[in-house]
């Protein structure tokens, strides 16, 4: 319960933020960071609390950002309504990836692999047909009004991306208290003990996949509403499938605070970067791989695990 | 309450059971011995799903479930111990069982009651909150039972729970062990430690390379010409009828 009444206190908090800041600089970097713990709580879900390592998670963030502008531009379709239309299809491909992966007995780097087949294969179709506005991308019609989920201030915006970070954190926390979790973190320790208790593992594995698959996707609809465009590299790239696992890893995988913390902690140090370093291409790539390099070797926990106090290497770890 | 028929498998070659049967009574408690690489564990694996038969039936309380899914034969009330323990090494004790007791109550506080009661049955209570591999042998055998335990079977196969106890700990076990049969829960054991399987068992099945060879009380079976020999090397017997003789 403690951590449900933290989780309220942070909504409460930051929903509270726009009476005090005015800032849109500000503002623009709290609603980047929730973006980033979003998708990031996603990639835990299946990653941290299923064992399921994705290395393709913008085959879900894609098809949500995808379907809704799609929906808005090619069939007219309000923003609210498309967005359930994506989350929905966001779950279905995760049930689609999860099936095949799963049947095949696909774990640890090869389930990796496979996600990042398919982000690859989905952003050369992307990339190849009119419908999806081929290498052009999608614009959609700029029509600022809440009931478009165009907002014209950035507040809108930050009450959206928060009400849906919340939403993926009361998931992980529903994870951490209920039997589905406790199912879907035995089959992350071991598969077979799981079985042998009477888990079914490939209905707890796909179920997770689909939870991650349309919290993604929730992400990419976000993205689309926010910068008005979508291009095949966007939302199928390798970018936002790093994105992804950074936040959660940092923070600390599997537990339920880690991804907003790693999301945190990743936007602070990109703003100090780039001020110490400036906007050079390709730098803060390189700062981000020298610090996931750094945080697996030297805190396998993430900062969870520095908070918690307990012996800093213990695999996939779970609490807190 | 257990039938199994003619069930067989090999592994390339090697014939690791062949043509085994046995029935297994409801209500017992009963062992399967054996040297090493008889083909004990395989023949568990096979009865509970995780491995499916070349040849052979497998039928628990008159329904043929043979080569149904491990989860699903689990589900219906056979659950099985791992010889080589498998802890969720990542949790707590007390959540390791709860995952136990969650196969019959989806709420998980009656889940976590009914694990810490499960752990205080097997002497686990004062190790609730530790983590799974801080144990040592003897508790995560005590885990790997009480998980079981805490998913309410019907039959319960343990592999060689005793190994690796020393001789106070098999002491303190033993008693735990018929406590679970004489609750109404039928156990199929495999053990090595002979003093468990003559104190405990009513009835002992002897696999060696693959098959039966033997089967009776415990004290028939020890006595059992074949069966010495099957441990104790070719000629055994001969030997040990000759010293009586002369003694
Ligand atoms: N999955 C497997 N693949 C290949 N060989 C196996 C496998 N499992 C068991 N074996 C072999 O089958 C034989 C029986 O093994 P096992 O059932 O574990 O014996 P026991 O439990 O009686 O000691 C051994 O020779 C073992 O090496
Ligand atoms: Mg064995």
């Amino acid at each position: 319960m403690k951590d449900l009444i933290a989780l309220i206190v942070f909504g409460i908090v930051v929903a509270a933020l726009p009476l005090f800041v005015s800032s849109g600089f500000v503002l623009n970097i709290v609603i980047m960071t929730l973006y980033a713990a979003l998708l990031g709580q996603a990639w835990n879900i299946l990653g941290g609390f299923g064992g399921q390592f994705s290395f393709g998670h913008a085959v879900f963030f894609g098809t949500g950002a995808y379907a809704a502008a799609v929906l808005q531009v090619k069939f007219g379709w309000n923003a609210w309504a498309a967005l359930p239309a994506a989350v929905a299809l966001g779950a279905a491909v995760g049930a689609f990836i999860g099936a095949l992966s799963f049947r095949y007995g696909l774990r640890g780097s090869y389930f990796a692999l496979v996600t990042l087949a398919f982000a690859e294969v989905f952003r050369i179709l992307s990339n190849t047909f009119d419908f999806t506005g081929a290498g052009v991308g999608l614009m959609i019609p700029l029509t600022e009004s809440a009931g478009n989920f165009q907002f014209t201030s950035r507040t809108g915006f930050l009450y959206v991306i928060l009400g849906f970070t919340l939403a993926a954190c009361l998931v992980a926390w529903w994870l951490k208290h209920s039997r589905y979790g406790a199912w879907l973190q035995a089959v992350r320790d071991n598969e077979e003990s799981a079985a042998a208790l009477g888990v079914n593992v490939f209905r707890v594995k796909l179920g997770a996949t689909m939870i991650s698959g349309a919290l993604m996707s929730a992400g990419g609809v976000f993205y689309v509403q926010y910068f008005h465009y979508i291009d095949p590299h966007i939302a199928y790239g390798p970018g936002v499938s790093i994105e992804a696992l950074l936040a959660p890893i940092v923070g600390g995988i599997g537990t339920l605070f880690g991804p907003l913390l790693g999301a945190a902690a990743l936007h602070l140090f990109g703003e100090l970067t780039r001020s110490f370093m400036g906007d050079a291409p390709g730098i803060s790539l390189m700062v981000y791989g020298l610090l996931l390099v750094l945080m697996v070797t030297f805190l396998p926990r993430g900062i969870m695990g520095l908070l918690s106090g307990s012996p800093p290497v213990r695999k996939g770890g779970s609490r807190a | 309450m257990l039938e199994v028929h003619n069930l067989s498998i090999s592994f390339g070659g090697l014939k690791a059971v062949e043509d085994v049967s046995l029935h297994l009574q409801q209500g017992a408690i009963a062992s399967l011995i054996g040297p090493n690489g008889a083909g004990k564990s395989t023949l568990f694996a096979l009865a509970s799903g995780f491995l499916k038969p070349e040849r052979g039936t497998v039928r628990f309380l008159g329904e043929d479930i043979t080569g149904l899914p491990p989860h699903v034969i689990c589900r219906r009330g056979m659950v099985r111990t791992f010889q080589i323990v498998q802890p969720f090494a990542a949790q707590t004790v007390h959540e390791n069982v709860a995952v136990g007791a969650h196969l019959h109550h989806r709420s998980r506080r009656k889940a976590l009651a009914r694990a810490e009661a499960v752990a205080r049955r097997v002497g686990l209570a004062d190790q609730l909150n530790k983590l799974a591999s801080s144990l040592t042998i003897s508790g995560r055998k005590r885990l790997e039972l009480a998980r079981a335990l805490a998913a309410e079977p019907r039959l319960l196969l343990l592999d060689e729970v005793l190994a690796g106890l020393n001789p106070q700990e098999i002491g303190e076990m033993i008693p735990v062990i018929r406590s679970i049969r004489d609750s109404g829960i039928t156990v199929l054991m495999i053990e090595h430690v002979m003093q468990a399987v003559m104190s405990l068992s009513e009835y002992t099945w002897v696999l060696n390379h693959g098959s039966l060879i033997a089967e009776g009380t415990p004290a028939e079976v020890s006595n059992n010409a074949q069966v010495i020999e099957a441990y104790l090397g070719r000629g055994t017997a001969e030997r040990l009828r000759r010293n009586s003789v002369h003694a």
